[in-house]
């Protein structure tokens, strides 16, 4: 508790190009890049997948790679042969492994439509496009934000170990008080982080809340 | 750095056991170690939670809940946090990899015990089984096809994120990563990521066999 | 119209599910088609809204082939209700009912009186138009998929097994409201269901298809029970066909005597029991107007004098009629002497039916 006393009560981390709101600012910054363009990739692809049924392996390999895949590793790789230095490097790892989970998701939950909804759909005159976007996707929402919402978290999660390969961020504090041995600093850059991660989780229940049907949140 | 190749088989060849405290094969037994011993104690402690979750359900919602807060919370926060606690010890990531395996293996408890078909837990009953037998010799044999669902996910995750470790000094094969960093030097990251995902597919594929094996009644269920 | 023409449908692992299917489904019926599973009862209709494409032959609503319409257009004109409804679950109970109103370009606000008007000709209540499906009981829900069929007032309406996944009462009440609906609307309906008795209580036409998907019977639910064409459809429809062919029968000619003066009576003239040494015994009623000379027979079953009371849709007593009267119209109603020799034993057996046979019986 002193620690989190030294680190939080310290004036200095409260302003400048090292202080907390520039950081949080950073971290922000960088997961919501990552996670909206896993989303804008991941998504529509899982919608296809799930709807046409053809690429079904491809979900199953991304979903098993992901687990598999140790993010530490994967950033260093791919920032040392892109050439430290710039941001966007750094975001590729980030991206990857926000793709499968929004991905897999996306197409469990178009899949797992039951069949007779599906046939009703088609059987009252929808076509290919309004049976996805006005019955699929609905239907699927609580899966496809379950998916989301795994993914930005996984997003926040390695954009803090990101900063051993020199990313700004929240997860600054960490690694350089690791590096200093300041157990303050590392203590404090936590407790942030965990605090950013509730939040993003605290968000996806409200959004949640907001935009699935109650006829379909009732049915799970 | 343009002239360095991905890998450099005879950096391997050197230090695959060198007999230091560095060498490849040291850091994998370490790893082993460090990713199987945190699922081993999930599963010792999601059994029994997970049955006390169906007997009362009311334990179910905030277990799960205090699961999730975990289970979204990331790794480095987690060792980092334990670092006030038990240092720079295996410890310190041993147990918040404890959490992580719980927060999935006590729902695929709960979730094995509830496919338990009303009927074949019926008649269980109607036939005179006692409750402890009753849950030996029917419902977790037949809850067993979810629980090992729930231990491959818990398991390939685990060895995955052992690797986080080494950011404060004990991450087995995570180790190569740093040491690729600090030098540049490609070899040990792709030796360390192409060992890790190795032994990953080796245990899901144990499992898959041991699944087989206790269960000849079911086929091998779909599980992403 | 629809017109089956030597339609089969073959799939790629080869087996048949429909061969060579000719025949002609009336307008403004209710033409049934009834067989054990296999027997492309299902495939046959949703090839009617090319849910399913035939292998060959042609499938020709109005004389149009449907082949030469649009899937979906050809849809949003004909009514499909299946098993579980298949309602949206994200939407609410009137916007379902909407569906094809809306993929028809009605606005809104017609869209969806028209939807509360449906909901009121199914038989729910209008509070009900702001649930979600999942707040419904299976039998509303079944009903809520009728309405839905009906939105956009199509000449055809689809039925794969509307309502076989509801308790007995619940489908005996959905299969009434049925017909009710039908008197008014008079839809050409396809209906499709395992069920013999629900095909031969709902059918104008009923054709009973057998395994493999060949047409073994195609007549109307009277004529089905009286002269099934083979041992197959003889062994299908069941026993007491001699009893149920009078359902189809009315009761309107049952020869009336006055109620004789054992029959107590309340102050509205409703029935009230037979005067007996031990007080009032049972008694059974029919409404010559409107019930079949089953119930008729049923009702002078219940009474221990074997006399029917018949009664008015008040409920007053308008007379009785005895078990010779019964008879009388049981024996004008006996099938042509002509046919195959089947008597009593109608297939699986019926020594309970010796009555029926009686009336069936005449070997040739």
């Amino acid at each position: 508790m002193n620690w989190l006393a030294d680190f939080f009560g310290d004036a200095a981390h409260w302003s400048g190009p090292d202080g907390i709101p520039v950081r949080l600012l950073e971290h922000l910054e960088f997961s919501a890049a990552a996670f909206l363009v896993a989303a804008l990739i991941a998504v529509p692809l899982g919608l296809l997948i799930g709807h046409t049924g053809r690429g079904a392996l491809l979900v199953v390999v991304a979903a098993n790679a992901a687990r598999a895949l140790p993010t530490l590793g994967l950033l260093v790789l791919v920032v040392l042969l892109a050439g430290v230095g710039t941001v966007l490097p750094v975001l590729i790892p980030l991206i990857v492994l926000a793709v499968p989970p929004i991905l897999v998701n996306t197409y469990e939950g178009v899949r797992g439509v039951d069949a007779d909804l599906r046939d009703a759909a088609y059987g009252m005159g929808l076509r290919g496009r309004q049976v996805l976007f006005q019955t699929l996707t609905p239907v699927a929402l609580p899966l496809i934000l379950l998916g989301l919402r795994l993914a930005a978290i996984q997003v926040v999660s390695t954009a803090t170990v990101a900063a051993f390969v020199g990313l700004g961020g929240l997860g600054r504090f960490i690694i350089d008080g690791l590096a200093t041995k300041t157990y303050a600093d590392v203590i404090g850059g936590a407790v942030l982080v965990a605090a950013l991660a509730l939040a993003v989780q605290f968000a996806f229940v409200l959004l949640d809340r907001v935009v699935v049907s109650p006829g379909v949140r009732q049915v799970r | 750095m343009t002239e360095e190749p991905l890998v450099r088989w005879d950096w391997i060849a050197r230090n695959w056991a060198n007999g230091g405290p560095t060498a490849i094969s040291a850091l994998l037994e370490n790893h082993v170690v460090m990713a199987f011993l945190p699922v081993l104690f999930g599963l010792v402690v999601a059994l029994p939670l997970g049955l006390a979750c169906v007997r009362w359900r009311w334990l179910y919602q905030p277990t799960v809940a205090l699961m999730n807060v975990t289970y979204s919370l990331p790794s480095l926060v987690l060792f980092s946090i334990f670092l006030s606690i038990t240092g720079l010890t295996r410890s310190t990531v041993v147990i918040p990899l404890t959490f992580f395996a719980l927060a999935v293996l006590i729902p695929a408890v709960v979730d094995g015990l509830a496919s338990v078909p009303d009927p074949v837990r019926q008649s269980a009953v109607a036939m005179g089984f006692r409750p402890v037998r009753r849950l030996l010799r029917v419902e977790l044999p037949v809850a067993v096809p979810v629980v090992l669902a729930g231990l491959r996910v818990a398991t390939v995750s685990s060895i995955s994120l052992v690797s986080v470790g080494a950011l404060i000094g004990q991450g087995g094969l995570g180790n190569l990563f740093i040491d690729g960093w600090q030098r540049q030097f490609y070899t040990p990251i792709v030796v360390g990521i192409v060992l890790i995902v190795v032994l990953a597919v080796l245990a899901d594929g144990l499992l898959v066999l041991a699944q087989r094996l206790l269960t000849p009644w079911s086929r091998a269920r779909r599980t992403a | 119209m629809i017109t089956f023409e030597d339609v089969t449908k073959r799939y790629r692992d080869g087996t048949v599910a429909v061969d060579d299917l000719s025949m002609e489904v009336p307008t403004g019926a209710i033409t049934v088609f009834v067989g054990p599973s296999g027997c492309g009862k299902t495939t046959s209709l949703r090839m009617i809204n090319r849910m399913i494409d035939a292998t060959s032959g042609r499938i020709t609503l109005d004389g149009q082939d449907v082949r030469e319409i649009d899937p979906a257009t050809l849809r949003r004109g004909i009514g499909y209700v299946i098993q579980q409804a298949g309602l949206f679950p994200h939407r609410k109970i009137v916007d379902n009912v909407a569906t094809v109103p809306y993929l028809l370009g009605w606005n809104k606000k017609k869209a969806r009186a028209r939807a509360m008007e449906l909901l009121e000709l199914v038989g729910l209540d209008p509070g009900l138009a702001r649930r979600y499906p999942f707040q419904l009981s299976g039998g509303q829900q079944q009903r809520v998929g009728v309405a839905r069929a009906l939105a956009a007032d199509p000449p055809v309406l689809l039925m794969d097994e509307p309502f076989s996944a509801v308790d007995p009462i619940v489908r005996a009440s959905l299969q009434d409201e049925l017909l009710r609906l039908q008197s008014e609307l008079r839809k050409t309906i396809v209906f499709v269901t395992h069920d013999i008795d629900e095909a031969v209580k709902l059918g104008d036409t009923v054709a009973v298809l057998r395994v493999g998907g060949r047409l073994a019977q195609m007549a109307g639910p009277a004529t089905l029970l009286t002269e099934p064409a083979d041992d197959f459809v003889r062994e299908f429809l069941g026993r007491d066909r001699g009893i149920r062919r009078l359902s189809f029968i009315s009761a309107k000619e049952v020869r009336l005597s006055p109620a004789p003066s054992d029959l107590e009576t309340d102050e509205n003239g409703g029935p009230l029991g037979w005067r007996t040494a031990d007080g009032l015994a049972a008694y059974g009623t029919f409404n010559p107007e409107t019930d079949s000379l089953r119930v008729a027979l049923d009702a002078a079953l219940l009474s221990p004098n074997g006399t029917a009371v018949a009664v008015d849709e008040e409920g007053r007593v308008r007379g009785v009629a005895g078990r010779d009267a019964i008879d009388e119209l049981l024996a004008e109603y006996a099938p042509p002497a002509a046919g195959p020799a089947r008597g009593g034993a109608s297939g699986s057996g019926g020594g309970s039916s010796s009555g029926a046979g009686d009336s069936e019986g005449a070997p040739a």
